[in-house]
């Protein structure tokens, strides 16, 4: 039974409309991605499956369980973790207390989780006691991981997260998305860096102007040659990586 | 020396801690809820009021003795209690309702309630003066040189216990910790799952109970009337932004310097005159407030921006 | 009814409707900032005690007590009023304006604040707390009725002056690119529009108004003090009225003044009709006269958060939709 299902879901912002009968599965142990033009609904898909905006029609199933427009504080609660793009660390608590306040859920201990995040994230275990506000681009990244972590949650959504980073943390970050996913998470990744986030995806989903348009395996897409005309002709459209799409 | 010290400066660090602990509710609602509160100045008021008639209670009907240890310690925390009861239902029946409309709303309707508090208490307690303790005490002798009053050892001792307890609560506290991280992004506390109208509700608390403590320190160094919170509002609304506004640890800084400087301007710096004429003590928090929100309005600490 | 109870009951009514006409100027005034631009000045007891000052000292007889005295006539008096306001309006508009709606609020209280500060303690200037007196009054000379009657009938003109130039400006292109940032600032910025330019506009044209106001309430009461720049009756009581009375539009804001001052004003007399004490079982209560007048600020307070909640268009709603949601 897959972790997540997005089933035909048609919604937006207010009455604008921009996903139509959108369509996406992750089974357990895979990394999905997400990629498109600017504007496609990538990010939109996301936030409706956290709750963040009303969908018209259509479903979200979590492990069975539908959780179609439930709002984030309980979605949280029932095992979705979100990364939002930006605004995704609190800059004037320490890393530790980011850590912390990502397990504001929790009733149990969750020092020994602590300590599994600095072991994922050893850079972090040397910067605990900084303000978070304080660390370099990358490095924040990993905090909002890291924090979104905190509850072992059945599935981690992520928003672009290379998004505003140069190219060598860029391989940073995917590297660590493949160490979280070996740890037991699935991942559902929303990236405009097409061509890594591929590399590393399990099974991707291309969205265009808020519709399914193409399918398939991370290597069967790279391979074809008409998704490389569209987004992964090199230095062009896509491949700075910009702040993403108004979506 | 001794007179700089005696009349000038440990008066500047009375009022300063006085300013601060007001300001430190100030720039948490700021920073949470995301509103000027207006009616800040009122809890102030309102706490005093109550302790003066707990006062008057336990002189009369008890028949107790009264003391500054009794009503800072005995006294004083009930006052808070009563105080933090009221602001929380005022957050319920006036704030509430309006948590999603826009920031200005929030603004008129701490508008209408400071009115409405002041009037309250105006109505049960009547407009006059009244003062809280009996006669004035006289000075203890310190180290021959500095002469200060129980009463404003008393203030500034418990003053900074409650700052202490304040940096204990959002340094180590659950709650505390997730007050400043909604004062960072309420977006992501949400997202993350933390109980923004726990938050919300602690936030009143905090303010409420320092506010009350605040006022109760004025009424002790001064006197009792229904005016005094709104006199302290344009200072405290001074404090937050120069420390920055969220940042409760630059709103006690800015307290303390508007406080002293508030002081010390009435000193004779420069020739035989005070340097700035006493009447206009007011406008000093006034000008640092325009200075700050000119030059640097994310405040000292770097605060939010709105 | 005897004669001389009609004649006292229609000289209250006259005077009613006047204080009710300049507030009506004051709250047009507001409605220029509020419901234009979409500021929240909270100091608008300070611009109308500068009207106030500046045509009191200008029209006043020569005098120890205070500056001015140049005995100007009420034009003069008037004008003068208006520009100091503009000109002191774009000072605070020029430092104040870019600040959030709080940060403003708590700015033009604090001006306010400071300006009646300032006239209590120059006392050489203003004469202080005693505050300036025997301001001249259009038509005093006229024999009674007639007097009151003609300066009613200037205020409810000034009223109608304001109105008409208003709403003109409204239905103008300049008035449209107002609403427009007011309800969309982003996209009217997208539009290449200079907001902060037409919130100036906006704020100086308001203050100018409010300035208006209180050059003529000086010269309806011939007295002026610092008591009257309270933020009690010349801020917030106006701020109800625009609420009440449907804040953004001009016909809201008149209508708010004049049905806000007359409950206001009939409530004093009827708190004023009262027995001194009132004695129950357990306590007794001393002043009553002063205490219920306590309760009727309590309950116009209330009657704000009510508005506020419930109906936050006020009476006359707007025809455009307002922007109590966005």
């Amino acid at each position: 039974m897959a972790v997540l299902e997005l089933n035909s879901i048609t919604g937006g912002y207010g009455d604008t409309t921009i996903l139509k009968n959108v369509s996406m599965s992750v089974d357990p142990g895979q990394i999905v991605v997400i990629i498109g033009p600017n504007g496609a609904g990538k990010s939109t898909a996301m936030k409706a499956v956290f709750g963040l905006l009303r969908l018209a029609s259509g479903s979200i199933v979590l492990d069975g369980e539908e959780i179609t427009n439930t709002p984030p504080e309980r979605v949280v609660r029932k095992g979705v973790c979100y990364v939002p793009q930006t605004a995704n660390i609190f800059p004037s608590l320490t890393v530790e207390e980011n850590l912390e306040m990502g397990a504001y859920v929790r009733e149990d201990d969750y020092r020994p989780r602590i300590r599994e995040i600095y072991e994922m994230f050893p850079d972090l275990a040397e910067k605990r006691r900084q303000a978070a506000g304080t660390l370099s681009g990358g490095q924040r990244q990993m905090v909002a991981m890291g924090k979104a972590l905190m509850l072992e949650p059945k599935i981690l959504l992520l928003d672009e997260p290379t998004a505003g980073l140069s190219p060598k943390f860029r391989g940073e970050i995917f590297t660590t998305v493949k160490k979280i996913n070996a740890a037991g998470t699935p991942i559902l990744m929303v990236e405009q860096n097409a061509k890594q986030a591929l590399q590393i995806a399990d099974h991707a989903y291309v969205l265009v102007d808020g519709e399914n348009r193409f399918e398939g395996s991370g290597k069967d897409l790279l391979a074809d040659p008409e998704i490389g005309e569209m987004f992964l002709g090199g230095g062009r459209a896509n491949s700075n990586g910009g702040t993403g799409d108004a979506s | 020396m001794s007179e700089f010290i005696n009349f000038y400066f440990i008066p500047g660090l009375i009022l300063g801690s006085i300013y601060a602990l007001g300001a430190i509710g100030i720039t948490l609602t700021f920073g949470i809820l995301r509103f000027a509160n207006f009616a800040h100045g009122e809890t102030m008021t309102l706490g005093v009021y109550f302790t003066w008639t707990l006062i008057q209670f336990c002189l009369h009907t008890l028949g107790l003795e009264m003391s500054n240890w009794f009503i800072i310690l005995i006294l004083m925390p009930i006052s808070m209690l009563f105080c933090v009861v009221v602001v929380l239902a005022l957050d319920r029946g006036f704030y509430k309702p309006l948590r999603e409309s826009p920031t200005i709303m929030l603004v008129i309707a701490s508008f209408g309630l400071m009115l409405m508090v002041r009037s309250a208490i105006q109505f049960f307690w009547g407009p006059q003066l009244k003062t809280v303790l009996p006669g004035i005490q006289l000075p203890m002798v310190f180290f021959d040189t500095i002469r200060i009053a129980p009463k404003h050892i008393w203030i500034i001792l418990s003053a900074i216990v409650l700052i202490a307890l304040i940096h204990y609560v959002l340094t180590y506290t659950k709650i505390g910790k997730a007050m400043r991280a909604m004062s960072d992004s309420q977006e992501l506390a949400r997202l993350t799952g933390i109980n923004t109208e726990r938050v919300v509700q602690a936030t009143w608390v905090m303010g409420a109970a320092l506010a009350c403590a605040a006022g109760v320190f004025l009424a002790v160094d001064t006197q009792v009337e229904t005016m005094m919170g709104f006199s302290l509002l344009l200072p405290m609304f001074a404090a937050a932004i120069l420390g920055g506004v969220g940042r409760p640890y630059g709103a006690m800084a800015g307290g303390l310097i508007i406080g002293l400087a508030e002081e010390l301007s009435s000193y004779h710096w420069i020739g035989d005159g005070a340097l700035l004429n006493p009447g206009y003590k007011q406008g000093i928090a006034f000008t640092v407030m325009i200075i700050m929100l000119l030059w640097r309005p994310s405040g000292l600490f770097k605060g939010k921006v709105f | 009814m005897s004669l001389d109870l009609a004649y006292g009951l229609s000289l209250y009514g006259v005077s009613l409707l006047t204080m009710g006409g300049l507030y009506a100027l004051l709250t047009l005034g507001l409605n220029a900032q509020w419901g234009f631009a979409g500021l929240f000045n909270a100091g608008i007891a300070g611009f109308f005690g500068i009207g106030a000052y500046t045509s009191a000292f200008l029209t006043t007889a020569p005098t120890m007590r205070h500056i001015g005295g140049y005995d100007m006539p009420y034009v003069v008096g008037i004008a003068a009023a208006m520009l100091v306001a503009g000109i002191i309006a774009y000072l605070v508009g020029k430092v104040c304006l870019r600040l959030r709606s709080d940060y403003l609020a708590i700015a033009t209280i604090g001006i306010s604040e400071i300006f009646r500060l300032i006239v209590n303690n120059e006392i050489d200037t203003t004469n202080g707390a005693r505050g300036v007196s025997e301001i001249p009054k259009p038509f005093e000379h006229w024999p009674e009725p007639y007097n009151q009657i003609a300066f009613l009938v200037l205020v409810l003109l000034a009223v109608l002056i304001v109105y008409v130039l208003l709403e003109v400006a409204r239905k103008s292109p300049w008035g449209r690119v107002m609403t427009a940032i007011r309800e969309n600032e982003t996209s009217a910025k997208a539009a290449g529009k200079n907001i902060e330019t037409f919130r100036m506009e906006g704020f100086v044209i308001g203050c100018m108004i409010m300035a208006l106001g209180g050059a003529l309430m000086s010269q309806y009461l011939k007295f002026f003090n610092p008591a009257a720049i309270d933020p009690l009756t010349a801020t917030f009581l106006v701020w109800v009225m625009l609420i009440v009375g449907g804040g953004g539009n001009n016909r809201g804001a008149i209508l708010g003044a004049f049905l806000m001052w007359i409950v206001w004003s009939m409530t004093e007399l009827l708190t004023s009709w009262l027995p001194s004490q009132w004695e129950t079982p357990w306590f007794t209560l001393n002043d009553l006269a002063t205490r219920a007048s306590y309760l009727r600020i309590f309950l116009i307070g209330l009657l704000l958060q009510v508005f506020i909640q419930r109906f936050p268009q006020g009476i006359l709603r707007e025809r455009r939709p307002s922007f109590s949601g966005d």
